[in-house]
């Protein structure tokens, strides 16, 4: 990656090389933070950070390790700069590396200007909530657990679920109602296998989706350390198309645990004291630094949405990965192994799943009048018949009711119907609701409390 | 002048400090962060920087401001919106956009709005500290008193009715020869506590609209609680709800460490919503502090207490003032990672051991109080903390040693966030030690609260009860009197203990129309009763109309409300009198 150069300084005085640092003698003039490159006896280049500078001595941590690395002919050189990436308009349709190179065989950005990875957090008065209505063509997201734009909306996953395969049918499906607008789409691969990365990509090119999107690739073999400068690459071209060209972007995050694991790593190195399960204990605020970058800004055209994607280790939602996500994020899209089982796609557990920013995107002028009533009816009807396919394991369905054997029967049919759909299977949100209007109409009316009568009187089908 | 020494994170080291003193705020760097000094040794400071440090260099200087962290008290603030270290994010956007740039400085009061000041005492007058001298109408809401700062006394030489700046003298004293001007700002050091006479037992009841809390685990004014809770049970919007529609003077919002986006929201929706009592704009009485999750972690910890200063600085008015904190464990998390940069010697899962005193300096700084000063008056604040456990795990050290501190509990539950019972507060877990002390405050809107309230709780720890046995047998095996209070306990929960925060009439119940709805269903289950020992069949109970009229009594807006719950209660009477009449056949 090319950065402006404002003046180069280097020093052989390397004191000490363990583990993954370097004690050097400081140099005057030398920035907390700054990346510098390493120099080895052979020639061989690697990235370092500062971590920690004194008068004396600076702590320099070297990507890669520091094997090989000698105390008299290794040198380390400081360019006065911290990670930069180039943006333009030309950066759409492009593919780089988790340092910013282009891998795609073509030639190097043009730079507009160069834009610190970190970003610069916005002020809190000029966000504006959230609001606007994203189509995704899932019923189990439209209907129960909608996306807005500008939110953060993590789906949380187990090794072996197909949340790609989710998050690749979001991202071709993904429109604003009404609108012939098209997202941009930023994808950030983080120490994913070259499968994953590559199924991503071809999706992208089949769809030729390609020519909007952006992509940032890190591989499992690629360098640890770069797994954390990917996505703050990805969303640095997100706010560059979003707040300087105006487009709605949205950003897909794959996968967040090797990004923590990655963290967890290189925080060992460091010898930092560790919190839950070795993971740092700014992980949160890692993070945030992260998701924070969603959002929308008042008297700008553009949003910044972010899917990220975690596989939950031992699909435990309380490992530090997932709650730290879940804290910070605007709910979660759950995935279940249960259902997977049953052969149910998209496998959304739709109890564990939330939208926090739902009841805005929704409603009259978003969706349909009757939809936060339709969703709390499901819900409810939903809730029933597993609480009751719960005691029938244990006492037998005979001993149910009439009412409770109807539960049962509509809830697996809401499974079916409602949650299960095709992976190329697009629904408007009225077809959504349809369906839940059609399982709602084999129940008795008066159990339908929480939907308004007017709605009631409006859309159930009346019976046969 | 100082020179930057050490940099590790958000601390660093600074020599030629000699003079200094622990505390002090300082400017560092080129850029001119803001920082406090932490420690001192030799003629080194330790320091904490409340903004990112990311390219700061060893041998930029370090300036001393001579000064520790000052809260500045005066009007304006009342509708602000405040970083970590009370720059005014509102005056930040207009002079620098929409990205907080660092080393920006701004003024937390606005310098140069006139405010209009009315004396309340004359020249000759003899004041002393927290005497009251004049007001401003701040807001529509807000009266703001203009007090004789803590330390100061003396005989009024002058004082002026008019249009002034805060920075204008609106007064001249004289003690002991000496005079001295009055302007409406004070100041104040953040980890300070202000002072005050005489302190009393909280009793009058802190009046939230939320069901569950004013009823069963009530509050009181100058009372502190907690609210912890695992992600996704709703914690963020219950503390909404309390700074909404809390019956307070004034409240104060701490978003501390937490979303951007759930902040922008509660900034649009106090600049729509009103006031029940008063009918005027909620944001005429409050003051935000936005200190979200990727801004600096130091300004974490300062900004609960800067939160803290605000609310007993219109304590001391006289008001009742709540200030609510989300999330305690994020500024918990700051200290964490600010003593590991210290490099102490950490307590359990590598928070600080002062951990549980920090919070209590914070939490024992609720109260209510005879303020200091004439005329004579009360005032309170009252402390919400939500704590936000890893893995939903309550043993965790901050909600361990919060729970230690504050006298109700809320108890936020997964498992009913799951099943969309909202708010999620658990009946079985949470508790309130002030529900015996508001007792007296409740019997003036009925002297059957405390029965009510018991028998509610009762009802509902009995169907936990029956709730295990279901599991085994099945709901059909239960005698007829057990099926019927399960169909009580589930009326309770679903038509009284869940309350939409987003039903224009259901997100708020004073505390009358509260009363009567538990009662409604406590009387339905008086009636069934009889029913059910007359041989009446649960099924039969729960299709009854009357019952579907309990259910649908929530969204009845207020001015209906009293005639459609007169009519249900008299349609239950004469269905009791029906029915013993049935029976005496």
């Amino acid at each position: 990656m090319e950065a402006p150069q404002l003046f180069t300084r280097q020093t052989k005085a390397i004191a000490v090389a363990r583990r993954s640092l370097l004690v050097i003698e400081s140099i005057p003039g030398i920035r907390y933070d700054e990346i510098v490159d390493v120099q080895l006896g052979t020639g061989e280049l690697r990235t370092g950070q500062v971590i920690e500078v004194g008068k004396e001595t600076t702590v320099v941590q070297v990507f890669g390790g520091v094997s090989e690395v000698d105390l008299l002919k290794s040198k380390v050189i400081y360019k006065g700069e911290t990670l930069k990436l180039p943006v333009s308009p030309d950066i759409l349709g492009r593919i780089f590396d988790g340092s910013g190179n282009p891998i795609d065989g073509g030639p190097p950005v043009i730079a507009e200007s160069y834009l610190d990875i970190n970003g610069i957090p916005a002020n809190p008065s000029s966000r504006i909530p959230p609001a606007e209505f994203i189509e995704t063509g899932i019923s189990a997201i439209d209907g129960l657990n909608v996306l807005v734009r500008g939110q953060k909306l993590p789906i949380f996953s187990g090794s072996g679920l197909p949340h790609n395969k989710i998050a690749a049918q979001i991202l071709r499906q993904a429109s604003l109602r009404g609108k012939s607008e098209e997202f941009a789409i930023v994808f950030g691969a983080i120490g994913v296998s070259y499968d994953d990365a590559a199924y991503f990509i071809d999706n992208l090119e089949q769809t030729g989706a390609l020519s909007r999107a952006v992509a940032f690739i890190n591989t499992a073999s690629s360098p640890v350390i770069e797994r954390l400068s990917t996505p703050r690459l990805a969303l640095t071209a997100a706010e560059y198309l979003a707040w300087e060209q105006d487009k709605h972007v949205l950003v897909i995050l794959t996968d967040i645990t090797n990004y923590c694991d990655a963290l967890r790593e290189l925080a060992a190195m460091r010898g930092e004291i560790p919190s839950r399960r070795g993971y740092p204990g700014y992980m949160y605020t890692d993070l945030a630094s992260l998701y924070e970058r969603a959002g929308r800004i008042s008297g700008r055209e553009g949003s910044v949405t972010i899917l990220p994607i975690l596989t939950m280790p031992d699909d435990d939602i309380t490992h530090p990965i997932a709650d730290l996500t879940g804290y910070i994020t605007e709910g979660q899209i759950v995935l279940s192994r249960a259902l997977e089982r049953k052969r149910i796609y998209p496998p959304i557990d739709v109890f564990l799943s939330l939208s926090r920013m739902m009841k805005e995107g929704i409603g009259e002028g978003n969706t349909r009048e009757d939809h936060n009533n339709v969703f709390m009816q499901s819900y409810a009807m939903y809730a029933e018949g597993n609480y009751l396919r719960e005691i029938s394991t244990v006492i037998g369905s005979e001993a149910l009711s009439d009412r409770d054997k109807t539960y049962l029967e509509v809830s697996d049919r809401f499974e079916q119907e409602f949650i299960s759909q095709g992976e190329s299977e697009r629904r408007s949100v009225e077809e959504t609701l349809e369906i839940a209007w059609n399982l709602f109409s084999v129940l008795p009316v008066e159990d339908l409390k929480l939907i308004q009568q007017q709605y009631i009187d409006r859309y159930l089908p009346k019976r046969g | 002048m100082g020179k930057i020494w050490r940099i590790s994170g958000p601390v660093i080291i600074a020599e030629k400090m000699r003079g200094s003193q622990v505390y002090e705020v300082v400017d560092v760097g080129d850029d001119r962060l803001t920082g406090e000094i932490i420690g001192l040794e030799g003629d080194k400071a330790v320091i904490q920087v409340y903004e990112d440090t990311a390219g700061l260099r060893v041998g930029e200087p370090v300036t001393g401001t001579g000064e520790i962290l000052m809260v500045d008290l005066g009007p304006g603030m009342v509708g602000n919106i405040y970083d970590g270290v009370q720059r005014s994010l509102v005056t930040m956007q207009e002079d620098i956009g929409d990205f907080i740039l660092r080393g920006t400085r701004t003024f937390a009061l606005d310098r140069d709005k006139k405010w209009r000041f009315t004396p309340s005492v004359k020249s000759g007058d003899t004041v002393g500290e927290g005497d009251i001298i004049g007001s401003v109408p701040e807001t529509g809401l807000i009266e703001h008193k203009i007090m004789v700062p803590i330390g100061v006394e003396g005989k009024i030489l002058e004082i002026h009715e008019g249009d002034f700046t805060i920075e204008e003298p609106v007064a001249v004293i004289e003690h002991d020869g000496t005079r001295r001007e009055l302007t409406m700002v004070q100041r104040w050091p953040a980890r300070k506590p202000r002072i005050y006479k005489r302190r009393f037992d909280p009793v009058d009841l802190l009046v939230t609209g939320t069901r569950i809390i004013d009823y069963l685990f009530p509050l009181a004014l100058g009372g502190k609680a907690a609210i912890p809770g695992g992600f996704g049970t709703g914690k963020t919007v219950n503390l909404q709800q309390m700074a909404r529609w809390s019956q307070t003077h004034l409240n104060i919002y701490v978003g501390c460490g937490e979303r951007g986006n759930e902040m922008a929201d509660v900034l649009h929706s106090f600049k729509q919503l009103k006031d029940p009592a008063t009918g005027r704009m909620l944001q005429e009485k409050e003051i935000f502090i936005a200190n979200t999750s990727n801004m600096p972690v130091v300004a974490r910890e300062i900004s609960i207490f800067i939160g803290i200063t605000m609310a007993e600085y219109f304590r001391d008015m006289g008001y009742d003032v709540l200030l609510v904190a989300d999330s305690t464990s994020r500024w918990a998390e700051a200290m964490r990672e600010i003593g590991s940069r210290l490099e102490e010697t950490p307590g359990e899962e590598g928070f600080p051991t002062y951990l549980g005193s920090r919070l209590s300096s914070f939490y024992e700084r609720s109260g209510r109080v005879e303020c200091v000063g004439n005329p004579s008056r009360m005032g309170s604040a009252t402390v919400i903390g939500s704590v936000s456990p890893p893995g939903a795990d309550f043993s965790e050290p901050v909600t361990q040693a919060t729970l230690r501190i504050v006298d109700a509990l809320y108890s936020l539950d997964v498992a009913l966030a799951n099943k969309r019972h909202f708010p999620t507060i658990n009946w079985l877990q949470s508790y309130s030690l002030y529900a015996d002390s508001v007792d007296k405050w409740w019997n003036k809107i009925s002297n059957e609260y405390s029965d009510v309230r018991n028998e509610t709780l009762a009802t509902l720890q009995k169907e936990a009860e029956l709730e295990e046995i279901v599991r085994l047998v099945g709901p059909e095996a239960l005698p007829e009197d057990d099926k019927l209070l399960l169909l009580v306990a589930r009326m309770i929960r679903e038509d009284f203990l869940m309350q939409s925060a987003f039903h224009p009439v259901d997100t708020y119940t004073e505390p009358k129309r509260n009363h009567t709805m538990i009662r409604a269903i406590m009387k339905f289950y008086e009636i069934s009763r009889d029913m059910v020992d007359s041989g009446t069949l649960v099924s039969d109970i729960s299709a009854l109309k009357l019952k579907q009229r309990i259910s649908r009594m929530k969204d009845i807006p207020h001015d209906e409300f009293d005639a459609y719950v007169a009519n249900l209660m008299s349609d239950m009477e004469q269905s009791s009198v029906h029915e013993e009449e049935g029976g005496d056949n």
